[in-house]
């Protein structure tokens, strides 16, 4: 029974979701405000059911009931119980649960939070909101439904956990990344009732900001935590591949950082109205291709769900109707608007422009990175063509570069004209960057490697002016400045990583057997024994590593009983200045085993760097201007 | 023109400067990081160039892998099963899952003498998953002994 | 104005051709599409143990003399066990004989699965290591072939043999395959 009270609680909640876009869109267009009210009530009732739901499945899945489909193929009785819990969303259909239970709870969130807002915007908002819940339900219940039974032959025992997801990191990212993705419905949501009704002004910006910095820095974290994964996980020392998985939560992640910069200028000056309503428009889209792309199995990636041609078929329609419909609507409304201002050579209205230009070119990068071999196999008729990463390098690096050149300028920037003054400043800051970059250098392999140089000069120097801007502005330092100073700390931080580990990483692929020693980077590795053990649902061959600084190093490799699947876990010794890492391979004689040993230098700045931006863009959400302007906005609007 | 206007037009001039160079610099950075996937069918018949990056793949023939007595060097025959296979001579850790009778995808340059020397060796991930390419190559040529 | 209102239609224009592409994208490299030159060979040859053990071994002798059904299955897969309804349904009512490929599978967890859920089959070989698989070209579990009186596939199915699959493509093959050879 329990499955089925689940099946019905989410028709349930979709019967809420139409109510909610039905009572939320006429409500506005009619003026009735007793529908519009009504909107909280079918919000919240929408969350109630879907959270329902998503309980009673993860009962199923604790209580090993097999006879639910997904339970039995995602699961097994030897499952530790935190995995157990993991796997409801270790799939495909539970996983989308997962994503339209976030989407319930973002709704709720801005029911009750919204009651500043004029009332027939935020019937609209509501409205759009709910039309977007309507089509991930109908989504769920019709191709992915996940409370299927497998009847009437109840199989004993579960097909497991793939064993790349029954780890910690696992039970964590998909929700992060979840909150983020479907977080920027409401930015996406505000901008379509702002097209709807006309009203693109700084108004519309202030009411977005928050949410959008809070999607953006729980999207933050669910990268970082998915890069993370992979460096311990898949075993093999990367941190990121390019995939087009990563690549299809990266895109939206960079269109969603052009968007937090651009509301601030449409926000505080009224510019870029149209580009800002467009941004918002694509970052959500973005979000829904990327859903399409690891869903659909057209384009194929390791972390890629299970093919199904007709699930992606009914992706593709709902992504056509949602952003097709967006930016229908965009076209017809959008020119009303237009922004009629001025601003000088160095202002900070530039600077953003410049910011969002290299983040919008960067996103079409990977855009046409992710996409070219589809178009090249369509072109050709089946020539089947993979793209190398060194492209990254060519084209991605040095827009990065560049962006953290204009980063730099940042804080000294003024609206309307920058004083030439400051601007000297600046440069005595870059020189300290310059030397510094040199320094840490050499200090870390001998020898200047261009790219590292250059990041932690350029990191260097955008840490220098924002401390040098923070000194400077005792007394008036609200959140907002707080977190963007964060944020762009953040950044240099993981720049630095990001270009140290991979210019200074060293590394062999050795052979070994028990006794023989290697040197890596200046560490003596011994392999001392050589076993095998048996844990809860696997058996494992076992190494151990001791290094001449006193460390002990114990990798495994693993074979899961319920699918045969062969894991590598990784031994790493992290520290804040660079890991230790040490990944086994296979046999290659009969005492004698491939193995890979790693230094990886400040691989854990990059997550480090990644969490503090995060936690910026949320001390930036609590600044409670936006609140107390947005009150003051909602007073003067005309009823 | 006003000031105004003058201004609108050299920002979209230069966003628009900007995106086409950056764009036209990924494209050609696109072209030269492109690597074509061959079936052993073609490898074999020469039709893949020699000592450019490519990739080629297909099913590890059982009873082929032999690793060498000093180091990490491995070498395997790749077969479609239809009488075309060619040797890959790779040096380094084999993937987890790779295996003898197993889908695999060999990235790298094929020598001169008809012997593919790969840089990377990717394995099939799961019971039910195959690189696509060798999927649709066994789909397409079948594979009979 | 004219002119500023179909830039801002570029946004719209360009969502329309990534969408066609995207939907392209699905007419290529389909792995399930049915892969024609399988058709037409020789079924493999081999001779595995039986799961019944009685007799210990089969070979590919026992498939010829009438259009069978070969059916590669396992109890780790759940696909499979969604099947076995349809297989005894297909079996019950046209009487077709259907050879399993207990497939990468635990021989003993194989006879549990089966004497639980009824056994359709005519018999069961152990393809324990998947070398059967290997020359069947055996993508995953289920997979299941139609072989011809002379021991030539003539149909391939990848995934579950379900009601609909099995009206509108395998059972045109075999009604084919006895009108042509009583």
């Amino acid at each position: 029974m329990i499955p089925e009270i689940g099946h019905f609680a989410v028709v349930a909640a979709l019967v809420m979701a139409m109510s909610l876009a039905g009572a939320g869109l006429a409500g506005a267009a009619t003026g009735r405000s007793s529908w519009v009210d009504a909107c909280r009530g079918f919000a919240a009732a929408q969350a109630g059911l879907i959270l329902l739901g998503f309980v009673l499945l993860t009962v199923s899945f604790l209580r090993d009931d097999f006879s639910v489909e997904l339970a039995a193929a995602h699961s097994n009785t030897l499952l530790p119980w935190q995995y157990k819990f993991s796997a409801v969303w270790g799939n495909h259909e539970g996983s989308f649960l997962l994503w339209t239970l976030v989407m319930a709870g973002w709704t709720l969130a801005v029911a009750l939070a919204g009651g500043r807002l004029e009332q027939a915007f935020f019937g609209r908002v509501m409205g759009v909101l709910g039309l977007l819940n309507v089509g991930f339900l109908l989504f769920l219940l019709l191709a992915s439904n996940p409370f299927a039974r497998l009847a009437p032959f109840v199989p004993q025992e579960g097909n497991d956990l793939n064993p790349l997801l029954q780890d910690f990191g696992q039970i964590v990212h998909p929700p992060m990344l979840y909150i983020g993705y479907v977080g920027f419905s409401v930015a996406f949501a505000f901008a379509v009732a702002a097209l709807l009704s006309g009203r693109l002004d700084a108004a519309w910006a202030r009411w977005s900001r928050p949410w959008t910095n809070v999607a953006w820095a729980f999207q933050t974290v669910g990268i970082a935590l998915g890069s993370w994964w992979a460096y311990y996980e898949l075993g093999w020392g990367g941190w990121w591949f390019w995939d087009p998985v990563e690549n299809a939560s990266f895109m939206p992640w960079l269109a969603g950082t052009a968007l937090v910069h651009s509301l601030a200028v449409t926000e505080k000056r009224g510019a870029f109205k149209s580009w800002t309503v467009l941004l918002a428009l694509a970052t959500f889209s973005f979000c829904l291709v990327g859903a399409f792309i690891v869903r659909s199995g057209v384009l194929t990636s390791v972390h890629a769900f299970a093919v199904d041609p007709e699930r992606g078929l009914f992706l593709l329609i709902l992504l056509a109707v949602a952003i097709g419909g967006a930016l229908t609507l965009y076209a017809m409304r959008a020119p009303a608007i237009r922004s009629r201002l001025q601003y000088g050579g160095l202002s900070r209205e530039l600077l953003l422009l410049v910011n969002n230009l290299l983040l919008v070119v960067a996103v079409a990068v990977i855009f046409i990175y992710t996409l070219y071999p589809l178009a090249y196999e369509a072109a050709t008729g089946g020539d089947r063509i993979s793209i190398g990463p060194p492209y990254f390098n060519r084209v991605f690096v040095p827009l990065m570069f560049v962006l953290a050149g204009f980063l730099a300028l940042a804080p000294a920037a003024r609206w309307k004209r920058t004083p030439l003054t400051v601007l000297r400043r600046i440069g005595v800051l870059f020189g300290i960057g310059a030397a510094l970059g040199v320094l840490v250098s050499l200090l870390l392999g001998g020898v200047l490697k261009p790219a590292a140089t250059l990041a932690v000069a350029l990191a260097t120097w955008i840490v220098a002016t924002h401390v040098d801007d923070f000194r400077k502005r005792r007394g008036v330092r609200p959140l907002g400045y707080l977190g963007m100073v964060t944020a762009h700390v953040g950044f240099a931080v993981c720049m630095v990583g990001v270009a140290v580990t991979s210019e200074y990483s060293e590394g062999i692929d050795a052979r070994m057997a028990v006794g023989e020693s290697v040197e890596v980077g200046g560490v003596s590795y011994t392999l001392t024994a050589l076993d095998r053990v048996r844990g809860p649902n696997y058996m494992a061959d076992r190494a151990v590593f001791e290094t001449d600084e006193g460390a002990r190093l114990v990798p495994e490799k693993r074979t899961y009983f319920a699918r045969g699947d062969v894991m590598t876990e990784a031994a790493i010794r992290p520290g804040f200045f660079g890991d230790r890492y040490v990944t086994l391979g296979e046999p290659v004689a009969d005492d004698a085993w491939g193995v890979r040993i790693e230094h990886k230098p400040m691989v854990r700045w990059i997550w480090l760097g990644a969490l503090l931006m995060a936690f910026g863009g949320l001390v930036a959400m609590a600044d409670g201007r936006y609140r107390r302007l947005a009150s003051r906005d909602a007073a003067l609007a005309p009823a | 023109m006003t000031p105004l206007r003058r201004q609108r037009a050299a920002t979209v001039l230069f966003v628009l400067a900007g995106a086409g160079v950056t764009l036209a610099v990924a494209m050609l950075a696109l072209e030269q990081d492109i690597n074509l996937f061959y079936p052993p069918e073609q490898v074999v018949a020469g039709e893949a160039p020699i000592g450019k990056r490519i990739r080629a793949g297909g099913m590890v023939a059982a009873g082929s892998v032999a690793h060498d007595d000093t180091g990490l060097g491995v070498s395997f025959v790749v077969t479609d099963y239809q009488g075309s296979e060619f040797r890959v001579d790779y040096e380094g850790l084999l993937p987890g899952l790779f295996g003898e009778g197993e889908g695999v995808l060999v990235a790298g340059q094929l020598r001169a003498d008809g012997v593919f020397e790969a840089e990377e060796v990717l394995a099939k991930h799961d019971e039910n998953y195959m690189p696509p390419e060798v999927a649709d190559m066994m789909a397409a040529t079948g594979e009979q002994p | 104005m004219t002119r500023a209102r179909a830039l801002l239609i570029v946004p719209l224009a360009v969502f329309v051709g990534i969408v066609v592409l995207l939907y392209s994208g699905f007419g290529l490299g389909r792995a399930d599409l049915l892969p024609s030159a399988l058709v037409d060979k020789p079924f493999p040859d081999f001779e595995l143990p039986t799961l019944a053990g009685e007799p210990p071994r089969r070979s590919r002798d026992d498939l010829l003399g009438e259009v069978r059904l070969v059916n590669v299955w396992a109890t780790w897969c759940p696909t499979c066990a969604a099947e076995h309804d349809e297989l005894a349904r297909i079996t019950g009512e046209t009487g077709i004989g259907i050879v399993g490929v207990n497939y990468k599978d635990d021989p003993n967890a194989a006879r549990a699965w089966l004497a639980e859920r009824g056994d359709p089959y005519l018999f069961h070989i152990i393809d324990a290591h998947g070398d059967l698989g290997v020359d069947l070209g055996v993508y995953g579990a289920p997979e299941t072939f139609v072989v011809d009186a002379a021991g030539v596939i003539r149909f391939k199915q990848v995934g579950a043999v379900t009601a609909d699959t099995w009206r509108d493509s395998i059972a045109p093959v075999v009604a084919s395959l006895q009108a042509a050879a009583p």
